[in-house]
C-alpha cells in the first residue's frame, strides 16, 4: 500500500509539470491551430529567469584578501554580493535563498513578452501554413533558443536549490499510521504540486469568469462567427499565446530545485507533453490536465523495480504505448471534441 | 616454358637464406618496421596533425570544453610557447618544445556530440581528410568504445581521455588504444577501504545504475568490493540514461532495508539524481541504526559544480585533482589557470597527459608510424604529469597508477574548492590481473599501422 502511496505522490509532481505544459500547448493549438514545438524552450527559459534572478542577487563587490590565497597562490579575491552589502548578512542571504519563488515575478513579465514576440515575429507568419512546416518552425526555433541559453549558461546544469525552509522532506507514512520513513516526499514538490494546481486554476477561471476569456473560448470554438461581430480575436489569441508562454516559463522555474536547468531541459518534457496533448484530447484543456498526471502517475509506476523487471523497458515506453491505445480507439483522446483529429 | 631446376647446391642456399631471415629475432625487425613510411597519414610536410575529438554540443559540452582547452595548452608547449607546462616535470626529457620529429604541431577538432556514431564520423573524417595521425578525446565509454575499434580499423592511434569503464581496455581493448584514465574496478579497490572505515563493514548498499557499458561495469566493480568488505547489496536498479526524474528509483530506497544508495551515475543523471536524493531527505535519515550515506563512486569537477551542496561529505573516487602538490600537478594547473582563468579537471589532466604521451613516444620511437608508437607506450614507466609513478602496462595498454579518494567539501572556500582528497590509494592496492574476471573476453589484437 506504502508503495503504491509512494508512486501516485511521485505522479503527482511529475504529472503537474506534464500537465502545465500540455495545457500551454493545448491553449495555442485551441487558438491558434498551430502545434508549438518551441514550447519546451518556453519551459527551459522560465528554469533560466530562476538562473538569472539567482545570478543577478549574487552580484558582487570583489574585495583582495591577502590572508587568503586562490588556486595560483594568488591574493583571493573575495566575491559579497551587493544585496548582503545593501541589507547586511541575514536579510541579504535570505533574498538570495529565496531566488527561486521570487523569480516568479521577473518570468511572468518576461514570458509574456516572449511568447508574444514569438508569435508576432514568426508563428503568425505559419498560420496558413501546414502543420508540418509550423512544427518545422517551432522545433527550428526550439534548437536556436537552445544553442543561445548554451552559449551564455555553459551546457552543464545549474544548481537552483529551493529555500532553506523547504530543505527536506515530510514523512507522509507516519501520518497515515506507516512505519517511518515508509512514505517520504519532499516539500519542493509538494509546493510544486500546489503552484501547478493553482496555476491550472487561475487559467480556467481566467477562461471562464472573464469577458476576456468568454470571446477566447468562444473563438477557440467558432472563430470565423466571433470575427464577423467585429471582435479582432487575433489579439486576444496573442495574448493567449502569451499566457501559455508564461504558464510554461512558470512551471520550468518553479522546477529548477526539483532538477538543476540545463539548456536541454526543455527538449526532456517537450515530447512527452506533446504525447499528454494528444491522450488529453487535442484543443481540451481539462483533457490535457487530467492526461497529464494520469501519464505522470503512470510512468511512476512503470518505473518501479517490480514493473521494470516484470516488463524490461515498460518505464521507457509506458507513455508511448497508453498514446497507440488511446489513438487507436478514441483518437480525439480522453477529452477531445467529437470531430477533431478524427478525420 | 621455363623449367624448374631443383639441385642441391641452389636448395641449400634458399634454404639457408630463408632459415636467416626467420630466425632473426622479432625485435630487428620490428624497429625497421616501425620506422618505415608505410603507416596511415604519414606526415609530408613540416606539420603533423592530431584530431581532438571531444563533445562540443550535447550534455557534456562543458566537459568537452575543458579537455579542448587542456589540448590546446598541450600543443603549446609541444611547439615551445608558453611556459612549457609539465615537459619541465616530465620524467623523460625527449621533448624540447620543437614540435614532434621537429615537425610543428597542428590539430583538427571533431565533436562527438557523445553519441557514437557522431563520435566515429569526426574521427573518420579527422583521419581521412585532415590526415590526423592520431584521435584522442573522450567523456563516455561507449563513444570511447567506438572510436577506439574505428581507429584500429583504420589504423591510428586513439589515446583515450575520460573513460571509465571496464571495457575499454578490458573486453573492447585494442592494440591501437591507450588509456590513461582509471577505470571503474579501480574506483572499487580505493573506495571500499576508505567507506570501511568512514561507514564499518556492516551496510547493506542499493544501487541506482545508468543503462549502458560505463554504468554496468562501475555497479559489478562497486558491487564486487563493497561485498569483500562485509556489505550486501540489496538492489541494484537500471536507471535508462535519458532520466531527469529518479524520484520514482528513489522513493523506495529507504523502505528496502538499506542504508546506503551507490549512484552508478555521471554527468547530468549524477547531478539530478544525487539532488532528488537529497531532496527525498535520505541522508537526513536513520536506516539499521545507521546514518544513511550517499556514494558516488565516480567525480567529476563539473559534476560537483552541478550538484552544489548536495556533495558535502559525499564520497567518491577521480584519477586527479587540482589540489595534488605534486610538481607536475602543479606546473600544469598554473599553465592551464593562468591561461584559462579556472582549476582543470580530471578530464583536462587526462588529455594533456595523453598528448604528451603521445609526443613522447613518437619522440623515443623516431616515428609516427602506430606500431612504432605503441611499442614506446607498452610498458612504460613515467613519471612527473600528475599521477606520480605510472605504468602503461603492455597486455592491455592500461596505465596504473595512484588512485583519488575524495569527499565534497563541507566548507568550500570558493567555486573551485568543492571536493577534498581524503586518501591516495596506492597503485598496488588497485592493480590486477590481465586476465580478472571483469577485463575478461577482449583480445588486444596486433598494432594496425593502417597501410
Amino acid at each position: 500500500m506504502d508503495a503504491i502511496i509512494i508512486q501516485i505522490l511521485n505522479g503527482l509532481d511529475k504529472g503537474s509539470a506534464y500537465a502545465l505544459i500540455a495545457l500551454g500547448l493545448t491553449l495555442i493549438f485551441g487558438t491558434l491551430g498551430v502545434v508549438n514545438f518551441a514550447h519546451g524552450a518556453l519551459f527551459m527559459i522560465g528554469a533560466f529567469c530562476a538562473v538569472t534572478l539567482q545570478r543577478i542577487l549574487t552580484l558582487s563587490t570583489v574585495t583582495i584578501d591577502e590572508t587568503q590565497k586562490d588556486f595560483l597562490g594568488n591574493p583571493l579575491k573575495v566575491e559579497t554580493p551587493y544585496v548582503v552589502n545593501w541589507f547586511g548578512d541575514s536579510a541579504g542571504n535570505s533574498i538570495i535563498d529565496w531566488s527561486v519563488p521570487l523569480a516568479i515575478i521577473l518570468a511572468i513579465p518576461v514570458m509574456l513578452f516572449i511568447g508574444y514576440a514569438m508569435e508576432r515575429g514568426l508563428i503568425k507568419h505559419f498560420y496558413k501554413r501546414p502543420h508540418a512546416d509550423q512544427i518545422l518552425v517551432t522545433f527550428g526555433l526550439a534548437i536556436v533558443i537552445q544553442e543561445i541559453v548554451k552559449l551564455f549558461f555553459g551546457a552543464n546544469p545549474i544548481p537552483t536549490p529551493a529555500p532553506d525552509m523547504f530543505a527536506g522532506s515530510l514523512d507522509f507514512g507516519v501520518m497515515l499510521g506507516f512505519d517511518p520513513n515508509a512514505i517520504i516526499y519532499p516539500y519542493w514538490r509538494l509546493i510544486y504540486f500546489a503552484f501547478a494546481a493553482i496555476i491550472i486554476g487561475a487559467v480556467f477561471a481566467f477562461l471562464q469568469f472573464t469577458t476576456f476569456g468568454m470571446v477566447v473560448r468562444a473563438g477557440m470554438a467558432d472563430r470565423e462567427t466571433v470575427g464577423l461581430l467585429g471582435i479582432d480575436i487575433d489579439k486576444r489569441f496573442t495574448v493567449m499565446f502569451g499566457i501559455a508562454a508564461a504558464v510554461a516559463g512558470l512551471a520550468g522555474g518553479m522546477y529548477t530545485p526539483i532538477n538543476p536547468p540545463n539548456y536541454h531541459m526543455g527538449m526532456d518534457f517537450l515530447v512527452l507533453s506533446f504525447v499528454v496533448v494528444v491522450v488529453g484530447g487535442m484543443g481540451s484543456l481539462p483533457g490535457a490536465v487530467l492526461a497529464g498526471f494520469l501519464l505522470g502517475i503512470l510512468e511512476s509506476f512503470a518505473s518501479t523495480t517490480w514493473a521494470t523487471t516484470t516488463v524490461p523497458g515498460i518505464n521507457q515506453i509506458v507513455i508511448y504505448l497508453v498514446a497507440i491505445i488511446v489513438l487507436l480507439t478514441r483518437p480525439r483522446g480522453l477529452m477531445g471534441r467529437k470531430g477533431v483529429m478524427e478525420d | 616454358m621455363s623449367k624448374l631446376i631443383i639441385n642441391r647446391r641452389s636448395l641449400l642456399k634458399t634454404g639457408g637464406a630463408a632459415s636467416v631471415a626467420l630466425a632473426t629475432p622479432y625485435f630487428f625487425t620490428r624497429g625497421a618496421l616501425a620506422q618505415s613510411d608505410m603507416y596511415l597519414n604519414a606526415p609530408k610536410g613540416d606539420t603533423v596533425t592530431l584530431g581532438f575529438n571531444v563533445p562540443q554540443t550535447g550534455p557534456y559540452a562543458d566537459e568537452g570544453a575543458d579537455e579542448l582547452d587542456a589540448y590546446k595548452l598541450a600543443v603549446e608547449h609541444l611547439n615551445g610557447e608558453g611556459d612549457g607546462g609539465c615537459l619541465n616535470t616530465f620524467s623523460s626529457k625527449v621533448l624540447k618544445g620543437n614540435g614532434i620529429l621537429g615537425k610543428k604541431v597542428a590539430y583538427v577538432t571533431g565533436d562527438t556530440q557523445t553519441k557514437s556514431d557522431a563520435a566515429r564520423a569526426s574521427a573518420k573524417s579527422m583521419i581521412e581528410k585532415d590526415g590526423a595521425i592520431m584521435i584522442t578525446g573522450g567523456s563516455s565509454s561507449g563513444v570511447a568504445v567506438a572510436v577506439q575499434g574505428l581507429c584500429q580499423e583504420a589504423g591510428v592511434i586513439f589515446m583515450a581521455a575520460l573513460t571509465h569503464s571496464n571495457d575499454t581496455t578490458g573486453k573492447d581493448k585494442k592494440a591501437n588504444g591507450f588509456r590513461h584514465f582509471f577505470n571503474a574496478y579501480m574506483s572499487g579497490a580505493a573506495l571500499a577501504p576508505v567507506l570501511k572505515n568512514a561507514y564499518g563493514s556492516d551496510r547493506r548498499a542499493y544501487h541506482l545504475t545508468a543503462d549502458y557499458t560505463w554504468g554496468w561495469t562501475q555497479q559489478e566493480s562497486i558491487q564486487a568490493a563493497t561485498e569483500a568488505i562485509g556489505w550486501e547489496t540489496v538492489n541494484n536498479v537500471l536507471t535508462p540514461l535519458a532520466s531527469t526524474d529518479f524520484s520514482s528509483y528513489i522513493a523506495p530506497v529507504l523502505n528496502s532495508g538499506a542504508d546506503v544508495l551507490v549512484l552508478n551515475h555521471y554527468g547530468g543523471n549524477m547531478v539530478n539524481s544525487l539532488t532528488q536524493a537529497v531532496q527525498f531527505g535520505l541522508r537526513d535519515k536513520q536506516v539499521n541504526g545507521k546514518q544513511f550515506e550517499i556514494i558516488v563512486p565516480l567525480y567529476s569537477e563539473l559534476m560537483a559544480k552541478g550538484a552544489g551542496e548536495n556533495i558535502k561529505g559525499v564520497y567518491g573516487s577521480m584519477n586527479w585533482n587540482w589540489t595534488l602538490q605534486d610538481e607536475g600537478t602543479k606546473a600544469f594547473v598554473k599553465s592551464f589557470g593562468e591561461k584559462y582563468g579556472r582549476p582543470p579537471s580530471n578530464a583536462a589532466q587526462t588529455a594533456y597527459a595523453q598528448t604528451l604521451l603521445y609526443a613522447d613516444a613518437a619522440e623515443r620511437a623516431g616515428t609516427f608510424n602506430p606500431c612504432g608508437i605503441v611499442e614506446a607506450l607498452e610498458g612504460y614507466d613515467f613519471d612527473g604529469l600528475g599521477n606520480g609513478p605510472t605504468h602503461y602496462r603492455a597486455a592491455d595498454h592500461q596505465c596504473f597508477k595512484d588512485v583519488l579518494v575524495v569527499k565534497g567539501k563541507d566548507a568550500p572556500s570558493n567555486q573551485y574548492d568543492t571536493l577534498e582528497v581524503v586518501e591516495v590509494t596506492p597503485r598496488s592496492q588497485v592493480e590486477y590481473e590481465p586476465d580478472h574476471p571483469m577485463f575478461a573476453g577482449g583480445d588486444l589484437g596486433t598494432c594496425n599501422p593502417g597501410a
